[in-house]
């Protein structure tokens, strides 16, 4: 047993890039809300970054490990400590036996994410260590943590010279770019959706030029916008098709709800706008509650700043390769 | 089926390519529920899975057009331009020339319904809506030909269709909170099988004993987009006895629906 779970916070569950090859058949993809953070997590502690992360919701867990393990936090600042002292974020970091780690006060941001070298020993469900909780299946048991679960470590540190890796990791020098690091407050940008042009222009002003609230009701699943109620020029009726990572959909009473990792695979709402990938992100780390606001842009934008966004990963990743060997030899000293 | 079923190969200008955000594309083939176009969605799905493009992780085939889900570094820096204009282009060529009549084989699925009674509380206000007797609403419902168009709403949710004229009646007013797992529930000519508690606005008119989705099964689904479905009418003893039998049996494997004549629940057939 490598990680106790004394308290489970809010909402902790495992999630990876996603369940993606059976939304032919209804399965959601679900995956980290921010796969950014995610991703991020996994390369500060030496792992690849498909491999599953805990995702914690606004309101944290405490965890002990019960052994040694390198691991890195990033995403929202929830006031993490580790034995009492602040956890840095944004870096890798060694646990010994019987450290506890801490989620504490919301400073900044909703979905935090911790990466723990080697990764976690989960349920593996078509393909996808993710947590998919309104079928229970993924991740650890199909749920969200609870007190009492223990989770296996695939590749625990071995107990030695603990010390003088935490040293050397503590030295590395990391440099996690702008782009890569959850922005400042800004708008979240949008592409016009399928149906943009048969909403009423005030409807499309109004998805521009308002501060949306994130209504109590939004989850992993969708988020609920509140303000002025949008409407189509004349009724239509769709047929169900399928929809995407921050599709904005517009239901008849007119409060629109943005797609989030859970959805559906389909839906038959008039659709509005659609979340541009580089920003689905930064709407990920508002909690009900937070306001957003969109801002148009189209689609060659919205693509060259997806690639902007992995050249910058694909940098990130080239200049931890240092991370990854000082790893490599902690394995492989013999005591 | 209707005659609408014989589509033959796909007129020009039947589709119309279009972007979902940065990171899908939907090819449009309709705007109304015609069997015609869903067919030609099946085998334009089909198509494209065929062909194995680089960076598509999911094909998605609606009711009248399909969804291309995919990560754009696979289609960037090629002489077609964006990410989404060189997948679109590709989209595009493929489509040209299918003939959806000629669409690969497609399974036969055998699915044990109990009508009527507490399994389908709502069958005879769906006769008396109809103008039809509730035998003649499960004759009708049970003709050969039905297809699954699509999958969605829930893991392993089918939309199956599309049904005779004469069961055509919008979706119920009131929407129940909770339909239970196994249901099969009519509207808009379509069927839907819940294979879970869910909420849902759909007639519900029976339920199979069959389980529609097990995430450890491969495939998880008891159907898939195209299969062919064939309900079959059974009384409660069979419905009792195949429950058990389900519950006794452990995956993995797709379940085979038990039926006399045993040996014939899934069979691979041409389309007709």
């Amino acid at each position: 047993m490598s990680i106790a779970v004394l308290k489970p916070g809010l909402l902790s569950t495992f999630q990876d890039l996603g369940r993606t090859g059976y939304q032919h058949l209804g399965v959601p993809v679900s995956g980290a809300m921010d796969s950014l953070a995610h991703r991020l997590a996994n390369l500060l502690a030496g792992n690849d970054e498909a491999c599953a992360t805990l995702e914690v919701t606004v309101a944290g867990p405490l965890l002990r490990f019960d052994q040694p393990a390198c691991f890195a936090l990033t995403g929202a600042d929830l006031g993490v400590s580790l034995n009492g002292e602040p956890a840095p974020m944004n870096r890798p970091l060694i646990a010994r036996a019987g450290d506890l780690l801490a989620w504490g006060a919301r400073a900044q941001g909703a979905r935090s994410y911790l990466a723990v070298h080697g990764g976690y020993v989960l349920d593996t469900v078509m393909g996808s260590d993710s947590t998919y909780v309104r079928s229970g299946f993924g991740g650890l048991h199909g749920r969200a943590m609870v007190k009492g679960d223990c989770i296996a470590l695939h590749r625990p540190l071995p107990d030695r010279d603990l010390e003088k890796l935490a040293q050397a990791l503590w030295r590395q020098r990391i440099y996690v770019p702008a782009g890569l690091s959850g922005a400042p407050r800004r708008a979240v940008r949008v592409m016009p959706g399928a149906q943009w042009r048969d909403f009423t222009p005030a409807s499309r002003d109004a998805l521009l030029g308002h501060a949306w609230r994130i209504g109590a009701q939004s989850d992993r699943m969708g988020y609920r916008l509140e303000g002025p109620a949008l409407a189509l020029s004349a009724p239509r009726q769709l047929l169900s098709e399928a929809i995407a990572f921050g599709t904005v959909q517009v239901p008849a009473g007119g409060a629109p709800i943005v797609l989030m990792a859970d959805r559906q695979t389909t839906g038959g709402y008039p659709k509005i706008a659609q979340v541009a990938t580089v920003d689905l992100p930064r709407l990920a780390q508002r909690a009900p509650g937070d306001t957003v606001s969109f801002e148009l842009i189209d689609l060659p934008q919205a693509q060259e700043l997806d690639a902007q966004r992995e050249q910058a990963f694909a940098r990130l990743k080239e200049s931890l390769s240092a991370l990854r060997d000082r790893l490599r030899i902690h394995y492989r000293k013999q005591p | 089926m209707t005659s609408a079923a014989q589509s033959g190969p796909m007129p020009a200008g039947a589709w119309r390519i279009r972007p979902e955000g940065d990171r899908c594309l939907v090819v449009a083939l309709g705007s109304a529920l015609d069997a015609a176009v869903s067919l030609r969605c099946l085998a334009a799905a089909a198509r494209l899975r065929q062909a194995a493009l680089p960076g598509v992780t999911d094909i998605v085939p609606g009711l009248a057009s399909v969804a291309v889900h995919y990560l754009p570094p696979a289609w960037r820096d090629t002489a077609a331009g964006d990410p989404y204009d060189a997948l679109a282009a590709h989209v595009d060529a493929l489509l040209h020339g299918l003939d959806a009549d000629a669409a690969q084989p497609a399974h036969t699925v055998d699915i044990p319904v109990r009508y009527g009674g507490g399994h389908g509380p709502d069958l005879a206000d769906v006769a008396q809506a109809c103008g039809l007797t509730p035998q003649e609403v499960i004759d009708l419902h049970a003709q050969p030909g039905s297809r699954v168009h699509m999958l969605g709403f829930a893991p392993g949710h089918p939309y199956i269709g599309v049904h005779d004229i004469r069961l055509a009646l919008p979706r119920r007013a009131e929407p129940r909170t909770a339909v239970p797992a196994g249901s099969v529930a009519i509207a808009n000519r379509q069927t839907v099988i819940y294979p879970q508690r869910l909420p849902g606005g759909w007639h519900i008119i029976g339920a199979t004993p069959l389980c529609l989705f097990d995430p450890m099964r491969q495939p998880p689904a008891l159907l898939a987009p195209g299969d062919f479905v064939r309900f079959v009418s059974i009384d409660d003893a069979q419905f009792q006895r195949l429950r058990e039998e389900r519950e006794g049996r452990s995956p993995p494997g797709r379940p085979q629906s038990g039926l006399p004549p045993p040996g014939a629940a899934r069979s691979a057939q041409g389309t007709t």
